[in-house]
C-alpha cells in the first residue's frame, strides 16, 4: 500500500506543478468564464418578465448562447484534459530510465500504473469541480437564481459522469503510453483517435444513415424511414464515447428531457414554454433514462484502463 | 576473501534459463555467490548479464530453472526479494526536475519510509557518496559521475543485503571510475553487503572482484577466483596475468563443452 501512496503523491505533485496543468487550467478557466458570462447574460435578458422562473439554473450549463454550452465544451474538449495528463505516463519513465529503478523497488508492479491513473483522475476531478463551481458562482451572481437541492444533485451526478468520461480518455492515453515507446508517437496517436471519434464517427453515422435509409430532399418521407434513419445514425454514433456522454449529460442536466435523443430540435426557451404543460422528471427518473449510456461509459473506461493495466503488467522491463 | 560456500549463499541459481523465442538469452546458469562477496559478472554486450540480474530480482520470469536470493525465490515473491536487494540499472535515470534529495525521498517512500524517518538516512547516504553539498540541486545539473553516486546513495538508503550493479562504471571518467570502484569495495568490506556487478571492463573487474564469472552467449563458461582461472587457462606458474588474457582465451574458444566450475 505504501508503494501506491508514494506514487500517487508524487504523480499528483508532478501534475499540479507541471506547465501543462497551468496551461490547461488557464484555457479552461478562460473558456468557462466567458461561457458563463455569455449564457448568464443571455439568460438574464430572456428571463425578464418571468415572475418565478424554475429550472433555470441548470441552463447555465446547457444553453448554447452564441457559441456552445459548457456541457458541449466538456464533451468536446474534456478528452484533451485526459489525453494531455496521460499520454506520457509510462513512456516518460522509460525515456528517462527511471522505470527499471521504479520496478526494482519493493512494490507491486501494478501500483505504478494504478497510482498514475488515480493521480490523473484526481487532477481531472479537481479541474472539473473547479469549472462547475466557478460557473455556478458566476451564475448566482449574474442571473440571480439559486439552485435547489434537485439541481445540486443533478450537477453532482453530472460531475461524476464527467470525471468517468474524462477518465476514459486518461485510460486511453495511458494505454498509448504503455504501447508506444516514443512520447511524440503516443501523443499523436491519441490525438488522432480523438479526432476520429469526435469528427469522423458522427460523419460516418450520417453517411451510413443517408445511404441505408435515405430521406428524400423534398421532405416527403414516411415516419418509418425517418425513424430508421435516426436509429442507424444513433447506433453508429454511439461508437464514440463523445456522443454517449453528450446524450447522457443532456438528460441529466435537463429535467424536461425524457429521451436521450429527440427527433425534433428545440431551443431552450421553446422547451421552457412547452414545459409549462409538462412535468419535469425527478432526478432518479432522469438517471434511469440515461442509465444505459452511463453504464456503457463506465464499462468503456474500465476496459480502457484494464487494457493499459494488462499490457503494462506483461511488458518486459528492459529498456533496450 | 575467496573462500565462499561456507555460509548459506546469498545468490543461488540452478539451471536458470531465459529464452526469447528460439534464442536463449541465459542458458542453464548455475551459480552461487556467498555473503559479503564481490562477484564480477563478465561478458560482452548481449551475453545475458542484464537478463540474469532481472531474473534474480523477479523483474523477468525465467523460462526454466530456479533462483534464490537470500533464500527467497524472486519469481514467487519478488517484493520480498526487492526489500532485501538493491538494483542499480545501467545508466540509471533520475527525475531531472527534482533535487537529489527529493529523488531519494521518493525512493524512500517507495520503501515505506516516511519523510521524518527517511531524512537522516537520506542525508547519511548522500554524505557517504560525497553528495551532501549537492543534495538540494536539481539532478538535471548533475554530472554523470554524480548521478552514479546518487544511484549508490539510493541503494544505501534501503540498507540492502545484496546489491546488483549493472555496468556501474560505464561512461565515467577515470577519476569517477576510481571513486565508484572504491565505493563498491566499501559496500562489501565495511557493510558486508554482497555485491553482484556486471561489466565488460576487465581491468576494473579484476581490481575489485573476489570471484568472477564469465558469460558468453548466455552460458557461464568459467567461474572462480581470478588466480584460479589464471592458473587453469594460462598455466600454474604464471606470475603476471591479466584478466584480459584469461577472458580472451575463453572468448576464442567460443563455446566450451561445459562450464568449468570452481567452488
Amino acid at each position: 500500500m505504501y508503494g501506491l501512496r508514494a506514487i500517487y503523491r508524487k504523480e499528483l505533485e508532478d501534475h499540479f506543478s507541471s506547465t501543462r496543468f497551468t496551461i490547461l487550467l488557464t484555457v479552461i478557466l478562460m473558456v468557462s468564464l466567458i461561457l458563463a458570462w455569455m449564457t448568464g447574460t443571455t439568460l438574464k435578458k430572456e428571463l425578464e418578465g418571468f415572475t418565478k422562473p424554475t429550472l433555470v439554473f441548470l441552463m447555465l450549463f446547457t444553453s448554447t448562447g452564441t457559441l456552445f454550452s459548457l456541457a458541449q465544451f466538456v464533451a468536446f474538449f474534456g478528452p484533451l484534459i485526459g489525453l494531455v495528463l496521460g499520454f506520457d505516463a509510462i513512456n516518460r519513465e522509460r525515456a528517462q530510465r527511471t522505470l527499471a529503478k521504479l520496478v526494482a523497488q519493493p512494490i507491486y508492479r501494478d501500483s505504478i500504473i494504478n497510482g498514475k491513473f488515480l493521480a490523473g483522475l484526481s487532477t481531472i476531478a479537481v479541474l472539473l469541480i473547479a469549472i462547475v463551481l466557478l460557473i455556478s458562482g458566476l451564475g448566482l451572481w449574474v442571473v440571480g437564481v439559486v439552485p435547489g437541492p434537485e439541481e445540486v444533485g443533478r450537477l453532482a451526478l453530472y460531475l461524476v459522469v464527467s470525471i468517468v468520461y474524462v477518465g476514459f480518455w486518461l485510460g486511453l492515453a495511458i494505454l498509448a503510453s504503455v504501447i508506444f515507446r516514443s512520447m511524440a508517437t503516443s501523443a499523436l496517436a491519441v490525438l488522432a483517435l480523438w479526432i476520429f471519434l469526435a469528427f469522423f464517427v458522427p460523419l460516418g453515422a450520417n453517411l451510413a444513415a443517408n445511404s441505408l435509409a435515405p430521406i428524400p430532399p423534398d421532405g416527403t418521407t414516411d415516419i418509418e424511414t425517418a425513424l430508421r434513419h435516426a436509429q442507424i445514425q444513433r447506433a453508429i454514433s454511439y461508437l464514440s464515447p463523445i456522443a454517449l456522454y453528450s446524450d447522457a449529460t443532456a438528460v441529466l442536466l435537463d429535467p424536461l428531457r425524457k429521451t436521450t435523443r429527440s427527433l425534433v430540435l428545440m431551443g431552450p426557451l421553446e422547451r421552457l414554454s412547452i414545459a409549462r404543460f409538462e412535468r419535469p422528471l425527478p432526478l432518479v427518473q432522469s438517471a434511469l433514462v440515461a442509465a444505459p449510456h452511463l453504464v456503457t461509459l463506465v464499462a468503456m473506461s474500465c476496459v480502457c484502463f484494464g487494457l493499459a493495466y494488462a499490457s503494462f503488467m506483461r511488458q518486459e522491463v528492459r529498456t533496450t | 576473501m575467496g573462500e565462499p560456500a561456507l555460509a548459506e549463499p546469498v545468490i543461488r541459481t540452478v539451471d536458470l534459463t531465459k529464452r526469447y523465442g528460439a534464442q536463449a538469452a541465459v542458458d542453464r546458469l548455475t551459480l552461487e555467490v556467498a555473503p559479503g562477496e564481490i562477484f564480477g559478472f563478465l561478458g560482452p554486450n548481449g551475453a545475458g548479464k542484464t537478463t540474469t540480474i532481472l531474473m534474480l530480482l523477479g523483474l523477468s520470469e525465467p523460462t526454466a530453472g530456479r533462483a534464490w536470493v537470500c533464500g527467497i525465490d524472486p519469481t514467487r515473491d519478488p517484493v520480498r526479494v526487492k526489500r532485501l536487494a538493491g538494483y542499480l540499472p545501467e545508466n540509471v535515470g533520475f527525475y531531472e526536475d527534482l533535487t537529489g534529495y527529493e529523488n531519494l525521498l521518493y525512493v524512500a517512500g517507495l520503501n515505506g519510509l516516511r519523510e521524518r524517518r527517511a531524512r537522516p538516512r537520506i542525508m547519511a547516504a548522500l554524505e557517504r557518496v560525497g553528495l551532501a553539498d549537492e543534495a538540494h540541486k536539481r539532478v538535471g545539473a548533475y554530472s554523470k559521475g554524480m548521478r552514479q553516486r546518487l544511484g549508490i546513495a539510493e541503494l544505501l538508503l534501503k540498507d540492502p543485503r545484496v546489491v546488483f550493479l549493472d555496468e556501474p562504471t560505464i561512461g565515467l571518467d577515470p577519476d569517477g571510475t576510481q571513486r565508484m570502484l572504491e565505493m563498491i569495495q566499501a559496500l562489501a568490506r565495511e557493510q558486508g553487503i554482497t555485491v553482484f556487478f556486471s561489466s565488460h571492463l576487465l581491468d576494473q573487474v579484476q581490481r575489485i572482484s573476489d570471484r568472477i564469472g564469465i558469460m558468453l552467449r548466455g552460458r557461464l563458461v568459467a567461474v572462480g577466483p581470478i588466480h584460479e582461472l589464471a592458473a587453469r587457462t594460462l598455466g600454474v606458474d604464471q606470475e603476471r596475468y591479466t584478466l584480459e588474457e584469461i577472458y580472451m582465451r575463453y572468448f576464442r574458444e567460443g563455446q566450451p563443452a561445459a562450464p568449468a566450475a570452481v567452488a
